[in-house]
């Protein structure tokens, strides 16, 4: 069996990565297409919010998904530190443009649901504000990136602001219990167990994991495509070099 | 059926939110997909040249 080391052979990465896409993508697709189907025409309205309950089955995911991947990249950045594994850094450059996106998703349909149900599209409370706070986190790491050229300084950059931004991820999830806040506290993630429904549980979860597997497939696909370009920029300076490449 | 795009009154609230989300992790996918597909173009091209400079 390959040791979790042998990966940072990116051949033999790219290998292991096209053998699990399928037993990745084909769950998501299942779960978010079941999970669509209980969202939207079997789990009933909700007695006090009525159908913008529906709104839940999208919100919650993208917001559990944005933490998700925060502490994803925080880790990754921290292996990267301590046991230099490069794919570490390439996994933590390229989880942060999929947080951001559930991220911006979370806001976005959070203000969608908050229109209707408290009367404005936002509110400066610590649930929204910390998630907001999240998004900036995510703009900044991907700047930094961005903004030094040397792959091993950029990763050492910007993996000490994913750790140090990290503190955010423990606020954001504690922020409706240790703030009064306009935002509804936790119904699934509780001491005493979830208190909704199993009809509106079951679509919930499975949004989820259909969420959380397709966080897999997409950080796999720009996993992929980064060690391709930095193989190409390894062949163009070997090329100008005059040297052989090697993988 | 009409009462189902209704969504009671909400319809102006809950298919939009599905539309974001939806819409933007496609586009999203579908960039990454693109993305991939030229980075395979790039590097088979470097290695042919690479095999015709030998």
């Amino acid at each position: 069996m390959a040791s979790f080391q042998s990966f940072a052979n990116p051949a033999r990465f790219q290998a292991f990565a096209s053998k699990l896409m399928p037993w990745l993508a084909i769950p998501a697709a299942l779960c978010i297409g079941i999970g669509l189907v209980l969202a939207l025409f079997v789990s009933p309205p909700d007695y006090q919010q009525g159908e913008t309950v529906r709104i839940m089955y999208i919100h919650v995911p993208a917001a559990w998904l944005s933490l998700f991947c925060y502490t994803a990249m925080a880790a990754a950045s921290a292996w990267g530190f301590i046991a230099k594994h490069p794919l570490a850094d390439v996994a933590a450059k390229e989880t942060a443009p999929i947080g951001a996106v559930f991220t911006a998703l979370a806001l976005l349909t959070g203000s969608l649901w908050g229109k209707p149900m408290w009367g404005a599209w936002w509110v400066w409370d610590a649930r929204l504000t910390s998630e907001l706070v999240l998004f900036f986190l995510y703009l900044g790491y991907m700047a930094v990136w961005g903004a030094i050229d040397e792959p091993g300084r950029a990763a050492r950059a910007a993996g000490i602001l994913a750790i140090a931004g990290f503190v955010n991820v423990p606020i954001i999830h504690f922020s409706v219990q240790w703030w009064h806040t306009q935002h509804a506290a936790a119904s699934v993630f509780r001491m005493d167990g979830p208190t909704i429904y199993l009809s509106m549980l079951w679509p919930l979860g499975l949004m989820a994991l259909g969420f959380t597997l397709l966080y897999g497939v997409l950080l796999i696909i720009r996993m992929q495509t980064e060690i391709l370009l930095r193989r190409a920029r390894s062949l163009r300076l070997r090329a100008a070099a005059g040297e052989p490449a090697s993988a | 059926m009409s009462g189902f795009f209704a969504m009671g009154g909400y319809a102006a609230f809950v298919w939009p939110a599905y539309a974001a989300a939806f819409g933007a992790i496609g586009v999203f996918a579908w960039r990454s997909l693109a993305a991939r597909a030229r980075a395979r173009r790039l590097v088979a091209q470097l290695e042919a040249a690479e095999g015709q400079d030998r």
